[in-house]
């Protein structure tokens, strides 16, 4: 038997340490791309891209599209698009809005303030996105019209639905606590934040932990355990870091002498503290983890890969698939209503033009991060990591002076050339 | 075959009157075959001759205008893939009904997840049951966690039929399931259908190799233009037999 095993099997060839450490090379590429773009723009700014301040608001400023591409991977991964998501943020935040300054105050009397307000929006926000998304999905799945087309429509008729709902007109302030989840706003501070990154260090220790002890009982072959070690090094690392630079951002002493006087109290002298985590991130986390476990551990991100991968063969193996493709755009709808809480809640107010343009930029982030168009293939980290490259590429050209029409030629190129270097790469490894 | 099929008692599944149109051509017109425990019964003709939407209708990839399936002579409602696998009919299609982009486990597993107390996809498990059954079938397999887009046509067809033998398949519907395969991967599954028979499992193998089915099947029925042109014990009629009924439509004497 031993004998033959030598004959039948390929050679395979000498494993380097990415293939050790089990790491996604293209991951790794993209996290490399993103650092030189970082160090590049540093130094034509003399500095002032990598401050605290500077990435604090990078990552403010990509949570709105960041949310969204995550759902957008597993409409791409199906074969379908959505143009509409940008228009559908719209008509959520455009109904959020009246909830918050016509309904709320005018029919059902609630006072200024009021806490039930915010989450009352937040709900019919989130049932608008998920009533939209369905139905869009049911046009696509059940009467088969092409996903291109109903959301290309979407984008007209949503867009102007929100415009409808407001009689065009730009509405606001919104509530006090709505607009928590808008960035510089709403953060958790510094203790806060250590005691966020300390649990997340723990859950992802625990998270590797188990994976390989679940390994282990089966008798699987497991990665050597230096090479968890460092994982489990490089993530404490990463993590903590985040916070550390999110802590050192402080906030301005005028600013916190007037937070001391709200609460009636008087700011002790050399009192300084940092901002440290915007709520808005935590939501773009938290929507990740969540998106990230449906994608991997459950069977309805399985039969997303599935159908993507051979709608036939997911159809056969008694997949509802036209159920499943009203799923996934009803999570999107959601996820633009989640976008929406965080886009009107940074500008304070619901305007007509939110959102405009996000579906391509929903799209772009989606692709770099290396979504096939082909389907089948995506992950939802790429697609977040292609929302900061983006992000970071545009208020880099703008810090550096860049004038807004040249900034979009780049981007544009840039998406062109991420989605070849994709293909050079898959040809290369095969997969 | 080295023995005899008792083909006294209820057959496993029986096809009656089976009737399908695409658009006013009958592809399947008023065809009826059965199927005993431990049987393998070739179901041939040229292409178009309906033997794919025939057993399509068995598998729920299509449903049926008019007809009866009776599984063991009980009325079977099978209107989509879902019912078919309640039946414990199982399809191994020719162009092999696989997702390339994901595993072997999460291939043999579709639709059918083990599932942790928590509800989600037990990645483990099904990677542990994957190896069991692929060990017995193909010893030499290692690639467990790669897309199956890796594979090469034998590991791919050994997925598909792993995946019939692990969910207790006591009909399987094997659509020209070596026409992808080289010699030796042929050979493999000739034997696994051997042993599948010993088993009591009761096999349609529709196949265009006159060759294999004299090999394969004990009885062989044979379409042409959407009708049953008749169904024959393959030992008692030649080659030629066959050929005639496929080719002319020409019944031999012998036939039932």
């Amino acid at each position: 038997m031993s004998d033959s095993k030598t004959l039948s099997e390929p050679t395979r060839t000498e494993k380097n340490l990415f293939a050790q450490l089990e790491i996604d090379t293209r991951l790794l590429g993209m996290i490399g791309a993103f650092i030189v773009l970082c160090l590049v723009f540093n130094f034509l700014t003399d500095g002032r891209f990598l401050t605290p301040r500077n990435i604090f608001n990078l990552t403010i400023q990509t949570v709105s599209v960041g949310i969204m591409a995550t759902g957008m991977v597993f409409v791409i991964v199906t074969r379908n698009i959505d143009l509409s998501v940008g228009s559908l943020l719209a008509t959520c935040s455009a109904m959020m809005a009246v909830v918050q300054t016509v309904i709320a105050p005018e029919w059902l009397g609630l006072e200024l303030g009021h806490g039930m307000i915010a989450p009352m929006a937040i709900l019919v926000g989130l049932l608008t996105g998920m009533i939209i998304g369905g139905f869009h999905g049911w046009l696509v799945g059940y009467l088969t019209i092409p996903a291109f087309i109903v959301t290309l429509g979407g984008l007209f008729v949503w867009r102007n639905v929100a415009w409808h709902l407001t009689g065009g007109q730009t509405i606001g302030p919104l509530d006090a606590n709505f607009q928590l989840f808008g960035g510089i706003g709403g953060t958790l501070g510094e203790t806060g934040s250590w005691i966020f990154g300390v649990i997340a260090v723990a859950a992802s220790l625990y998270g590797l932990y188990s994976a390989r002890r679940a390994r282990l009982t089966h008798d699987f072959p497991v990665k050597p355990i230096w090479a968890e070690l460092v994982i489990a090094g490089i993530v404490t690392v990463a993590i903590l870091g985040f916070v550390a630079i999110l802590n050192s951002y402080e906030i301005p002493t005028r600013r916190l002498a007037r937070m001391f006087e709200a609460r009636g109290e008087v700011m002790p002298e050399g009192f300084t503290t940092g901002y440290g985590i915007p709520y808005s991130v935590l939501i773009l986390i938290a929507v990740a983890v969540v998106m990230t476990v449906t994608a991997q551990k459950t069977r309805l991100g399985r039969y997303i890969f599935a159908f993507g991968g051979n709608p036939e063969a997911a159809q056969l193996s008694g997949i509802r698939t036209r159920a499943l493709t009203v799923k996934i755009f009803m999570i999107v709808g959601a996820l633009c209503a989640i976008s929406a809480i965080v886009a009107s809640a940074r500008q304070t107010f619901h305007s007509n033009d939110i959102g405009t343009l996000d579906e391509l930029r929903v799209i772009a982030a989606a692709v770099i991060g290396g979504t096939a168009l082909s389907g089948g293939i995506g992950t939802i980290y790429g697609a977040i990591l292609g929302a900061l490259i983006m992000q970071s590429l545009q208020s880099g050209m703008a810090m550096v002076g860049v004038d807004a029409p040249y900034q979009n030629i780049v981007v544009g190129i840039v998406l062109v050339f991420a989605v070849y270097v994709d293909i050079l790469y898959r040809k290369r490894t095969g997969s | 075959m080295p023995f005899d099929i008792d083909r006294t008692g209820t057959p496993l599944i029986e096809l009656k009157n089976m009737q399908k149109a695409f658009g006013g051509i009958r592809a399947v017109d008023d065809v009826s075959i059965d199927l005993y425990p431990g049987e393998v019964v070739g179901v041939l003709g040229h292409n178009g001759a309906g033997k794919s939407v025939l057993m399509k209708m068995v598998s729920g990839a299509l449903q049926r205008d008019s007809g009866e399936i009776l599984v063991n002579g009980k009325s079977a409602d099978i209107n989509n893939p879902r019912d078919a696998r309640n039946y414990q009919i199982e399809t191994i299609y020719q162009y092999l009904a696989l997702a390339d982009n994901l595993d072997a486990a999460s291939n043999l597993f579709l639709g059918r997840e083990l599932v942790t107390p928590m509800g989600l996809v037990n990645d483990a498990a099904m990677e542990a049951e994957t190896r069991k059954i692929m060990g017995r079938l193909t010893p030499n397999f290692r690639r467990f966690s790669t897309p199956v887009a890796g594979l090469s046509g034998g590991q791919r067809q050994s997925v598909a039929i792993s995946r019939a033998v692990y969910f207790n398949a006591k009909i399987l519907i094997m659509d020209e399931p070596t026409a992808a395969l080289g010699v030796e991967e042929t050979a493999m599954v000739a034997e696994l259908i051997d042993e599948l028979k010993k088993q009591g499992i009761g096999i349609f193998l529709i196949d265009h190799d006159i060759h294999q089915v004299k090999n394969l099947c004990d009885r062989a029925s044979v379409m042409k233009n959407g009708k049953l042109v008749g169904t024959v014990e393959v030992d008692k009629v030649s080659e030629d037999d066959i050929l005639g009924m496929i080719i002319l439509g020409k019944k031999p004497e012998i036939a039932e």
